[in-house]
């Protein structure tokens, strides 16, 4: 294997190994803020991994699907923080 | 020769990610792992989206930027979300 697709693989192996600490982490987290920082990390390590992906296959079409899971990551998480914060998201 | 330099733009953006995520794993408190992931959030997202600029634009032989927007929104939101996180915790460990 050439050089250029065997870095970008280990470059996804590490994002994978990331995301698996970060479930770890969701599930073992003591209190509620714990595992909502776990879900934002997940979130981001997903969407680097699909950047890299798309790197990988050479179409920007994947950047878009980057694009909306890091608009819907800080959507829930806000809306998560809001709901620890005060026990309602709307109010 | 781009794509050995977007390469290794990627590796070293997935390594900080990595980093961070193992500092959320390991350190003890929650005022301690908040910490560490913004380095996947801020430097592992712009050298991955570094590297994707350099080979999108060598691949197609013109300027391709529209990465920024990814860069834009992560620099926006990481601060907000982590400072409406860290506030939610203050309140419920004072309650």
């Amino acid at each position: 294997m050439s050089f250029f697709p065997m870095v970008l693989m280990s470059a996804q192996v590490l994002l994978a190994v990331a995301m698996l600490f970060a479930l770890v982490r969701l599930m073992a987290g003591p209190r509620a803020h714990d595992r909502v920082l776990a879900l934002d990390t997940l979130y981001v390590n997903a969407m680097l991994l699909v950047l890299a992906f798309g790197i990988r296959e050479g179409t920007a079409l994947y950047f878009e699907a980057a694009l909306v899971i890091g608009m819907l990551g800080f959507v829930s998480t806000a809306a998560l923080a809001k709901f620890l914060l005060r026990g309602e998201v709307i109010e | 020769m781009s794509e050995t330099v977007a390469a290794l733009l990627v590796f070293a953006g997935a390594l900080c990610a990595f980093v961070g995520s193992l500092g959320l794993l390991r350190l003890g408190s929650f005022y301690e792992r908040v910490h560490p992931p913004t380095m996947g959030t801020t430097l592992g997202t712009a050298l991955v989206l570094a590297g994707s600029i350099v080979y999108f634009t060598a691949l197609e032989s013109r300027p391709v930027i529209h990465e920024i927007v990814i860069a834009v929104l992560m620099t926006v939101n990481t601060p907000v979300t982590y400072m409406l996180l860290v506030r939610a915790a203050l309140h419920r460990d004072r309650a």
